[in-house]
């Protein structure tokens, strides 16, 4: 039988402001463990939370940016469970009535767009961190993350692979670092994903048995686990037996899904509205102005870089997938004539080697102004394009001006026809063999003659200049 | 005469004139202290030391400053649910016997402000639980006016070292009654204010949409002077109306003519001991002696307030007690397997059996399945109870009725009944589901005890209730009377 796979993710995204969710301790990451903190955060006896205005602007933004309708009225509730990284017993969250609902996302499937609906955007506060002693025994908590705020994004059951729960994943990212309200850093964790799995046969309209997965850090993590998990589920289903509805944690180093202690996921949260806070009331005078800060998506921005620069639509999809790197490229297209020279250096060079380096753009020290540099540098003749390589490596690792770069390693192009001619007289002496082709007629040879050349001067010959000398001398 | 038995006015009055100082009175009150807290049990801790110290560092302010603040020099004490800096704070529960808050409550911050000597913490039913004080994990506090009687509870040890002339007056907290009914119990003006007058951070919750903080003191004079130096918007309570307070004692002004007064039939119930119903009967008279217009009313839900109160009251405590898990702070018990182990053994050690009682309640009517059955159907009959004050106060000015129906009972005759206990918040506790201000006021005696008036008002008008009760404490002299120690 052919199945077919419903998968629904849950996203949770810190939001990037300042100061934690209720209090005023700061959002930083890392720190000396318990360091970022005050009786508010620590949930000591007698104190209160203060909803902080910035979490609702950027939950709002966000949501908004997740085409979602904001709800004028919603609650906080606390959802109450016991654990050593949640100092009051209970998460201040949203429950029945969260801040925004019915949005979508739209990726692309086999070439076609598609929408993943999204069910929910809610607010919550994130918990502390348990460090496990190494020698055993004992375990200590870091309260620093306690109270920062998250939203938690809830989508339909929409999504029919991994490779779509992939696709849904960084485009979610992309949107929510374009909107600017989070820097979605998976390694940091400021972007978690859980994942609900279920199988079908085709053309079912009931859902089968889902299963949750968790514990998955990085976006290869879930399309693995659920690749795992839909292997799995059909084998269970091929025996004509019944998928158990649990939680599975992702064994990573296994490549594996297990199941987690019955006692870890048997909750009852006991939800209530929490009377500490009162609700969030929200007007349409505010919806709009938030909508008016919204910054350009990556869909729109895709479709003025075709139209505006005349780049092909696969550039302009790789360029605005992530903010960043389009917010780099524009920087450069300002000072530069020619937005496909630039395009083709960010798509090849800058990305392959921020893939290598497993880096952001902001990890790098490279500059738009010193890219652009290095292009006018190759108008003007003074490096060759391959030369341009070398520098562009040197650039990314030391941040230096690429006519230091030239200056500094002695790659400035050698245009002089007489110290060219003198090298060409030499290579012409060393390879009789390949001289004697080229007069055969094996055009092909000039190539090798030409190779030589520029070996003799470490590529600093001009190579037009090369072409031009050696064809004359072969005559 | 004592300073210690003289009241905030007049001490005031005594320091301007240079009649006395700070000093002098922080060491008649310990004094006091020193001669009748082997009796009557108020204090959990004492800060004598500290008293002392700070009582000097007022005396120079009064010298240098000569403007003298609205509670200068006065000695007072603090539930010890409050929030102290450095000063041990219990809740009179095991699981926090050892805890020192690193900050101060709002209202200790402001009471600091107006100058006040802190004498001590004072004793109260375990987390503010319970009408007698018998809750208590250390001691039972007993009534200055008859030391095998219980105080009243939850503010039991507030109200009994006013009482007793311990300190010149104290704060406690209320939820179902646990400021007047304690009041009322020992003879004291209790008043616990609308719901987000008084900042509730730093007091540590029991039931945070009910919890409110409010004064003990020997007069309604005394009242209107600390609720002008504890009301107001903090910004660290999110419940905390944004309202202008105004100068409640502008409102000490004898005259209720053309005041409407409501009296409620159904809080004079079979149960209500005679001579509470005769007093409170004939303070109505009093009232509409002095040109009140007194009417009969009807509060029709009434009989469902205790209900409601026992289903969201230990739903909120069995959340916000969850933090008290061995932890962070607190009790940890000595011996334990594993996380699950530690929190059990923890919490079933550091609690008392009434905590207990009321966590398990409150779980019970949170759990999936229970919730629309239990917590959202009273949060629906609490809009009633509200409803009928509503509806009443188109009507009338104020209400006044028994706080409490009895007079204060003997220790150990309701502590193996629950149910009983609880019956004597039943006139206090619909006044904490609506949300409004209502005051105890002394307003006679039988067989030596004290019987307790309850006022109750209108949202943030304590202004109206502070008048009727002055104009009642001027017609009458109970609040003269002082229990043989
Ligand atoms: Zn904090």
């Amino acid at each position: 039988m052919e199945y077919e796979v419903v998968i629904g993710l849950e996203v949770h995204a810190e939001l990037s402001t300042d100061s934690k969710i209720f209090c005023s301790c700061t959002t930083e990451f890392g720190g000396d463990p318990n360091t970022h903190c005050c009786p508010v955060c620590l949930g000591l006896p007698g104190v209160l939370p203060v909803i902080n205005e910035k979490v609702i602007e950027l939950a709002v933004k966000a949501a908004l940016a997740l085409n979602c309708e904001i709800a004028e009225y919603s609650k906080f509730d606390r959802k109450n469970y016991f654990y050593p990284d949640l100092p009051k017993a209970y998460q201040i969250s949203q429950y029945d009535l969260p801040l925004a609902q019915n949005g979508y996302i739209e990726i692309e499937v086999d070439g076609k767009k598609k929408k993943i609906g999204i069910t929910r955007v809610h607010i919550e506060e994130d918990a502390g961190k348990l460090v496990h002693a190494e020698l055993g025994g004992y375990s200590l908590v870091d309260y620093n993350r306690t109270g920062v705020p998250l939203i938690e994004i809830v989508s339909e059951p929409d999504i029919r692979s991994p490779e779509e729960a992939r696709n849904y994943l960084d485009k979610l990212k992309s949107i929510l670092q374009y909107s600017e309200v989070s820097d979605c850093k998976m390694q940091e964790g400021s972007l978690r994903c859980d994942a609900n799995i279920s199988l079908r046969p085709k053309g079912s309209k009931e859902f089968g048995v889902k299963t949750e997965l968790k514990n998955m850090n990085s976006f290869r993590a879930v399309q693995k686990a659920l690749e795992a998990e839909v292997k799995r589920q059909k084998k269970i289903l091929e025996r004509g037996e019944r998928v158990v509805q649990e939680t599975l944690r992702w064994d990573e180093a296994r490549g594996v899904t297990v199941p987690m202690r019955s006692k870890e996921e048997a909750h009852d949260y006991r939800y209530f509205p929490e009377p500490d806070l009162p609700p969030v009331v929200i007007s349409k005078e505010y919806v709009e102005r938030i909508k008016s800060t919204l910054p350009e998506m990556p869909q729109e921005r895709k479709e003025r870089y075709m139209k505006d620069y005349n780049l092909p639509e696969y550039d302009a999809g790789v360029l605005t997938d992530s903010k960043a790197i389009a917010d780099f490229f524009e920087a450069c297209v300002e000072k530069y004539h020619d937005p496909k020279t630039v395009s083709n250096w960010v798509m090849g060079e800058l990305l392959a080697a921020l893939k290598t380096k497993d880096a952001e753009i902001d990890d790098i020290p490279l500059t738009p102004s010193h890219l652009v540099e290095m292009l006018e540098l190759m108008d003007k003749g003074t490096i060759s394009g391959k030369i341009a390589k070398t520098v562009f490596k040197e650039m990314i690792e030391t941040g230096k001006r690429p006519e230091q770069v030239v200056k500094e390693k002695g790659l400035v192009q050698i245009t002089d026809e007489g110290k060219i001619s003198e090298i060409i007289e030499k290579v012409i002496k060393e390879n009789p063999k390949s001289v004697e082709d080229f007069k055969n007629g094996k055009e092909k040879a000039i190539g090798f003659l030409v190779g030589q050349v520029m070996r003799a001067t470490k590529g600093k010959a001009n190579p037009q200049i090369v072409n031009k000398l050696l064809r004359e001398k072969l005559q | 005469m004592e300073l210690y038995e003289l009241t905030i006015h007049e001490l005031l009055d005594l320091i301007k004139k240079r009649e006395t100082t700070p000093s002098e009175i922080t060491e008649s009150v310990l004094k006091r202290v020193g001669q009748v807290e082997d009796r009557v049990k108020a204090f959990v801790t004492i800060t004598e030391e500290e008293a002392r110290e700070r009582a000097k560092h007022i005396d120079e302010d009064v010298n240098n400053e000569g403007n003298i603040k609205s509670l200068m020099g006065i000695p007072m004490a603090l539930k010890d649910n409050m929030c102290t800096k450095g000063i041990r704070t219990t809740c009179s529960s095991k699981i926090l016997y050892n805890f020192k808050p690193p900050y101060n409550a709002t209202v200790v911050e402001k009471l600091n402000d107006a100058g006040t000597v802190l004498i001590g913490k004072t004793n109260l039913d375990e987390f503010a639980m319970g009408s007698s004080t018998e809750n208590s994990a250390f001691h039972t506090t007993r009534n200055p006016w008859d030391l095998k009687r219980v105080p009243g509870g939850s503010s039991g040890g507030s109200a009994a070292a006013v009482a007793a002339d311990e300190v010149i007056f104290a704060l406690g907290s209320d939820t179902g009654g646990s400021i007047r009914q304690p009041a009322s119990l020992c003879g004291v003006v209790g008043m616990k204010p609308t719901y987000g007058f008084v900042s509730r951070y730093g007091l540590i919750a029991f039931a945070s949409s009910l919890d409110q903080i409010g004064p003990f003191t020997k007069d309604v004079t005394d009242c209107a002077i600390v609720m002008n130096a504890i009301c107001g918007h903090d910004p660290m309570d999110s419940t905390s109306a944004n309202v202008d307070v105004p100068d409640f004692t502008k409102s000490l002004v004898a005259d209720v003519k053309g005041m409407k007064i409501g009296v409620p039939k159904e809080y004079f119930i079979e149960g209500i001991q005679p001579e509470v119903k005769d007093a409170v009967m004939k303070a109505a008279e009093l009232f509409e002696e002095m040109g009140a217009n007194v009417e009969d009313i009807s509060l029709p839900h009434t009989d469902y307030g205790l209900s409601v109160y026992y289903i969201i009251a230990p739903a909120e405590a069995s959340s916000n007690l969850a933090r008290y898990d061995g932890i962070q702070y607190g009790f940890r018990a000595e011996e334990y397997d594993d996380l699950i182990d530690l929190y059990k053994k923890t919490r079933s050690e550091g609690f008392g059996p009434e905590v207990k009682r009321r966590i398990m309640l409150g779980t019970y009517a949170l759990s999936s399945g229970y919730y629309d059955a239990y917590y959202l159907k009273a949060q629906k009959v609490r809009t009633l109870v509200k409803q009928d004050f509503d509806n009443a106060f188109e009507k009338c000015d104020i209400i006044i009725c028994p706080t409490s129906p009895t007079t204060a009972f003997e220790i150990g005759a309701k502590t193996d009944d629950p149910l009983a206990m609880y019956l004597s918040d039943v006139f206090t506790i619909p006044v904490n589901l609506a949300g409004i201000p209502g005051i105890s006021i002394p307003c006679g005696f039988s067989n030596g005890l004290p019987i307790g008036l309850q006022i109750i008002g209108k949202p943030f008008d304590e202004a109206t209730i502070i008048k009727a009760a002055y104009t009642f404490e001027q017609a009458t002299d109970y609040h003269k009377q002082k229990p043989n120690l």
